[in-house]
C-alpha cells in the first residue's frame, strides 16, 4: 500500500473569477479504492477532468506512478493508463459491445482481426472481474448497469490501471450498485487503482480505503476510511457555514394544501426517479427540499407542476386528487389555473423566453387572462401596464418593460418569473433554485418576498441545493437522496451536519 | 422477353448515377452530415467533366475534372458545416444554388450555346463496351441473351459502379474507417473520447462523397447525353437521397431503392404512347408522374420509421 499511483500537488484551476480548484493536493495509493467526496460544485469533477486531460491546471503538478507528467488530452491520459467512466456514458447505442470497445483502438485497418483479438481479451476480462457482458449485445438494448460495465471494459481494454468513476451509482438500482462494488473490489484485488467520485457517504464508508473530502474547490481532508465515520465526513463535506440570516415570524401553519401520497416516478429504463414519497405542505409554511442535485428533487417539482406524469401515487391539492383528474388542457396549464404556481429550476430554459421582451415574458402561462386582451388581440397597453407594476413592486432593473429579458441580470430575470407567478395569487408556490445565479442583493429580496408570501398564508415548496438557503427559509425540511425522502427535520432543529448526513443517504 | 430485357437494360442505365449519388450520400450522412447537395455536386461535375472532355477529347480527363469539381463543393460543404458548425441544410442548399447558377454562366461564357456545352465528339465520350464473348453467346437461349443484351453493352462507368457497391458496403461495415464513420454519425462524443477526430472523419467522408458525386455527374454528361445541358440533373440528386432514406442509410438497401426508382423511370418511357387495353392511351403527364408517386408511396408507406444516424445534422461541439 505504500506505492503511489497518482499524486496531485497544489492543483489550481479558475474559470474566470470562479476558483474551481484551489491548491488541491492528494495522493492515491496503488491498488486502493480512493473516494473523492463533496457537494455539488465542490470541484470534484473539475479535478478529475484535469487528471483526465480535459482541462489544464493553472498551477500544480500531476505525478503518475512517481513521474511528473503533463496530460494535455484524454488520449495522453489513456496512454498513461488512466481510464474514465463518465457519468453520461460515451457509448454508441447502435453498436455491439465489442464494436464499442474496439472503437478508437481497432488494431489495424481491417476490423476482423482486431475484433477477434478483442473478443479473446474481453473473455478474459469478463472472467477476471465477473462483468458478465455479452460482447455481441447491442449496447442501446442493455440496461444502465450493463452499459456502465461496458464503459469499464472499454477502459480496461485500453490498459487502464487507474480507473476514475464519476458518480457511478447515480443511475443504478441498489442491486446494480452492489454488483458494481463487487467489480470494483475485484479490480482492487487485481492491483488496479480506483478513484470513486461520489457524494454518498454510505458508499464511501462501504468500499473505499481512503477519502479526500472537497469543499468549495479545496481539499478539506485526506483521511483513511477506517479512521472516520459518516458524521465526521458529513461535517467535513458540508462545513460550518455562515447561516444566512432571514428575519421571520413563527410559522403559523394552517390546513394542508398539498398532500402527496406514495408518489413514484419510474423512467423508461425502469429506474425509480421518485420512490414512494409522502409529505404534506400546509398553508402558511415553507417546506424545503434539500439534497444533492440529481436525487429526484427536479423530478418532484416537475411532477407537481404537471410537466411530468407520475407513475403511481396521489397528489391531493385542496382535497382533490390531481392524479385522478381528467385534463382537457395541458396539465401544467390547468394546474396553474387551480392555483399552483411554478418557478422552475432552470429559468432560462423553462421560465422565460430570453428573446422576448419583459412584458411578453410577464404573461407567459397567463396569456388568457381576460383583462389583458381587447377582442382577439392583446392590449399592448394593458400588458405593459401590468409589467410596470411588477417592475415597481419587485424592483426590477432596468425599469424598462420593453427590454429583452436576456439582457437582464440573473437576479432580475428571476424577479420577472417570480413576479409573474406571485401575481396569479397561487395557493401553492413551487419554487426551484430561487437564487441560482442571482446576486446577493436580489437573493435577499427574493428571500424576503418568499417569507412575506408565507406570512400571507400561502403554501410554499422550496427546492434548493443551497443548504444555507434551505435552513434560512424553511419551516420544515425534507431531505431527498436516491429519489426517496431520507428524512424530515423541523427548520429550527436542522443543522448542516444533520442534513449533510441525510443527503449522503445515511440514517438520521 | 425482348420488352423485359430492354426495360431492365434501361433500368441499369438510369440507376447508375442514382446509385453513385446515393452511396455518396451514404458516406456523408453516416458521418452525421446531412447532404441535400448531391444534386448540386452532380450538376457541377456534369458541367466540369463535359467541358474538360470537350477541350481535351478525353473522357477520362473529363471524369477527373468532374470529380474535382464535386470534391471542391463537398469540401465547401464540409468547411461550413464541420469546421464552422454551420447549418447543414443551408450549406447544402447553398451548394445547389451555386451549382445551378455557375454552370450556365460559365457554359455561356465558354461555349456560347445558351449555357449548354457543345455535343462531345466521339473521342471525348465514354462508349458502350461489348463484354468478351457477348456476340458469340447472343444466340444461347436465356443466359446468352441476358449476358449479351443486359450485362454487355454498357459504359465502363456502369461496370465501375457495380464494383463500387460491394467495395463501399465492405468499407462501411468491415473497415476501421467504416466503424469510426458510423460512430461519428451516431455519437460523436463517444468517438471523441475514444480518441477519434470527429472533424477529420467527416472531412474524409465528404471527400469520398465528392468523388462519387463526380462520377455520377460525369456519367450524365460525358456518357448518357454526350453534352452538358442546363439543369440536366433534374432532381436525380434528391431521388438518390430519397433512395438512401428508403434504404435506411444502408448501402445495399439504398441500391435497391435506386433500382426501384430507375425501374419506374424505365417503365414510364415504355408506357409513353402505348395503348392500354380498355383505357386507351394514357396521357403522358400521368405517366411522367409515376417515379415521383412511387417515391412518395415508398417513403411514406413501405419504409416504416426511417432510423437515421442519431447525430445527423447536429454540428459536433466538444463538450467540456
Amino acid at each position: 500500500m505504500t506505492d503511489i499511483a497518482i499524486e496531485l500537488i497544489g492543483i489550481s484551476k479558475s474559470f474566470g473569477a470562479v476558483k474551481a480548484n484551489e491548491d488541491v493536493s492528494m495522493s492515491i495509493a496503488k491498488g486502493s479504492i480512493h473516494g473523492i467526496i463533496g457537494e455539488n460544485g465542490a470541484g470534484k469533477s473539475t479535478l478529475m477532468s484535469i487528471l483526465y486531460g480535459y482541462y489544464q491546471a493553472d498551477t500544480g503538478a500531476i505525478k503518475v506512478h512517481g513521474r511528473e507528467t503533463r496530460i494535455r488530452n484524454s488520449q495522453e491520459a489513456i496512454r498513461l493508463g488512466i481510464g474514465m467512466v463518465h457519468q453520461h456514458f460515451m457509448l454508441v447505442d447502435t453498436f455491439t459491445v465489442l464494436e464499442n470497445i474496439v472503437l478508437g483502438a481497432e488494431g489495424g485497418m481491417l476490423l476482423a482481426e482486431g475484433m477477434a483479438a478483442a473478443r479473446e481479451h474481453l473473455k478474459a476480462l469478463n472472467k477476471d472481474y465477473s462483468l458478465e457482458v455479452d460482447p455481441d449485445a447491442i449496447v442501446g438494448e442493455l440496461g444502465v448497469g450493463l452499459q456502465q460495465r461496458v464503459e469499464i471494459l472499454k477502459a480496461l481494454y485500453r490498459g487502464a490501471d487507474v480507473l476514475i468513476l464519476d458518480e457511478p451509482t447515480a443511475v443504478l438500482t441498489p442491486q446494480e450498485a452492489d454488483h458494481l462494488f463487487r467489480i470494483l473490489n475485484a479490480l482492487r484485488d487485481q492491483g488496479k487503482t480506483v478513484i470513486l467520485i461520489t457524494h454518498k457517504l454510505r458508499e464511501v464508508m462501504e468500499i473505499t480505503d481512503a477519502v479526500s473530502v472537497m469543499r468549495a474547490g479545496k481539499v478539506v481532508g485526506n483521511v483513511f476510511t477506517r479512521d472516520v465515520n459518516q458524521e465526521i465526513l458529513a461535517d467535513l463535506m458540508v462545513g460550518r457555514k455562515v447561516i444566512l440570516k432571514v428575519n421571520k415570524a413563527e410559522c403559523n401553519a394552517g390546513d394542508a394544501v398539498l398532500d402527496v401520497k406514495n408518489l413514484s416516478l419510474t423512467d423508461e429504463r425502469g429506474v425509480k426517479l421518485l420512490d414512494s414519497l409522502n409529505f404534506t405542505v400546509r398553508a402558511g409554511e415553507i417546506v424545503g427540499v434539500a439534497g444533492v442535485s440529481g436525487n429526484g428533487q427536479s423530478e418532484l417539482l416537475e411532477v407537481l407542476a404537471g410537466m411530468l406524469v407520475p407513475t403511481t401515487g396521489a397528489i391531493v391539492f385542496k382535497g382533490e386528487d390531481l392524479c385522478a383528474r381528467r385534463y382537457r388542457h395541458p396539465r401544467a396549464a390547468e394546474l396553474r389555473k387551480l392555483g399552483i404556481a411554478h418557478v422552475p429550476e432552470d429559468r432560462s430554459r423553462e421560465g422565460l423566453v430570453k428573446a422576448f421582451s419583459m412584458y411578453e415574458n410577464a404573461i407567459l402561462g397567463y396569456d388568457d387572462t381576460a383583462a389583458l386582451s381587447r377582442g382577439p388581440l392583446f392590449s399592448r397597453k394593458a400588458l405593459i401596464e401590468r409589467t410596470r407594476t411588477f417592475i415597481s413592486e419587485f424592483d426590477i432593473r432596468p425599469a424598462n418593460a420593453l427590454l429583452r429579458v436576456g439582457l437582464l441580470s440573473g437576479g432580475n430575470q428571476q424577479k420577472v418569473v417570480l413576479a409573474r407567478e406571485i401575481d396569479a395569487n397561487p395557493e401553492l408556490l413551487l419554487i426551484g433554485q430561487p437564487t441560482r445565479g442571482v446576486d446577493i442583493g436580489a437573493i435577499e429580496f427574493i428571500h424576503k418576498r418568499l417569507i412575506q408570501l408565507r406570512d400571507e398564508g400561502k403554501a410554499i415548496l422550496l427546492v434548493s441545493v443551497e443548504l444555507e438557503e434551505i435552513l434560512a427559509l424553511s419551516d420544515r425540511i425534507l431531505v431527498m437522496a436516491g429519489g426517496k425522502i431520507t428524512g424530515e427535520v423541523s427548520g429550527n432543529e436542522a443543522t448542516t451536519t444533520s442534513l449533510g448526513l441525510l443527503m449522503g443517504g445515511g440514517s438520521h | 422477353m425482348d420488352q423485359l430485357i430492354s426495360v431492365l437494360d434501361s433500368t441499369i442505365r438510369v440507376a447508375t448515377p442514382l446509385v453513385l449519388a446515393s452511396l455518396a450520400g451514404l458516406f456523408s450522412e453516416r458521418s452525421g452530415v446531412v447532404d441535400i447537395s448531391l444534386e448540386g455536386k452532380m450538376l457541377a461535375a456534369a458541367f466540369a467533366s463535359a467541358a474538360a472532355a470537350y477541350m481535351t477529347q478525353n473522357p477520362w480527363i473529363g471524369l477527373c475534372a468532374g470529380m474535382m469539381a464535386a470534391v471542391m463543393l463537398a469540401m465547401l460543404h464540409a468547411f461550413v458545416s464541420v469546421t464552422y458548425n454551420g447549418n447543414q441544410l443551408i450549406s447544402g442548399m447553398a451548394v445547389n444554388t451555386i451549382a445551378s447558377g455557375i454552370t450556365p454562366v460559365l457554359g455561356l461564357a465558354w461555349f456560347q450555346q445558351g449555357g449548354n456545352s457543345p455535343q462531345l465528339p466521339d473521342a471525348g465520350r465514354f462508349h458502350e463496351i461489348t463484354l468478351p464473348f457477348a456476340e458469340q453467346l447472343a444466340d444461347v437461349p436465356v443466359i446468352g441473351a441476358l449476358y449479351s443484351r443486359l450485362l454487355s453493352g454498357h459504359s465502363i462507368l456502369v461496370y465501375l459502379t457495380i464494383l463500387i457497391i460491394p467495395v463501399v458496403t465492405w468499407f462501411i461495415y468491415k473497415s476501421r474507417f467504416g466503424l469510426r464513420l458510423r460512430a461519428v454519425g451516431e455519437n460523436p462524443h463517444a468517438a471523441d473520447t475514444a480518441g477519434i477526430s470527429v472533424a477529420r472523419i467527416r472531412y474524409i467522408a465528404l471527400f469520398w462523397n465528392g468523388m462519387l458525386c463526380g462520377m455520377a455527374g460525369t456519367f450524365l454528361s460525358v456518357y448518357q447525353t454526350g453534352a452538358f445541358i442546363k439543369e440536366m440533373t433534374a432532381g436525380k440528386g434528391f431521388l438518390a437521397l430519397a433512395a438512401l432514406i428508403f434504404g435506411k442509410w444502408r448501402p445495399v438497401q439504398a441500391v435497391i431503392g435506386c433500382l426501384l426508382f430507375a425501374f419506374a423511370d424505365a417503365i414510364q418511357i415504355r408506357l409513353e404512347g402505348v395503348a392500354v387495353p380498355g383505357i386507351g392511351i394514357i396521357p403522358s403527364q400521368f405517366i411522367a408522374v409515376i417515379p415521383y408517386v412511387l417515391t412518395v408511396l415508398l417513403l411514406a408507406g413501405f419504409v416504416g420509421r426511417a432510423i437515421a444516424p442519431k447525430s445527423i445534422g447536429i454540428p459536433f461541439v466538444k463538450s467540456r
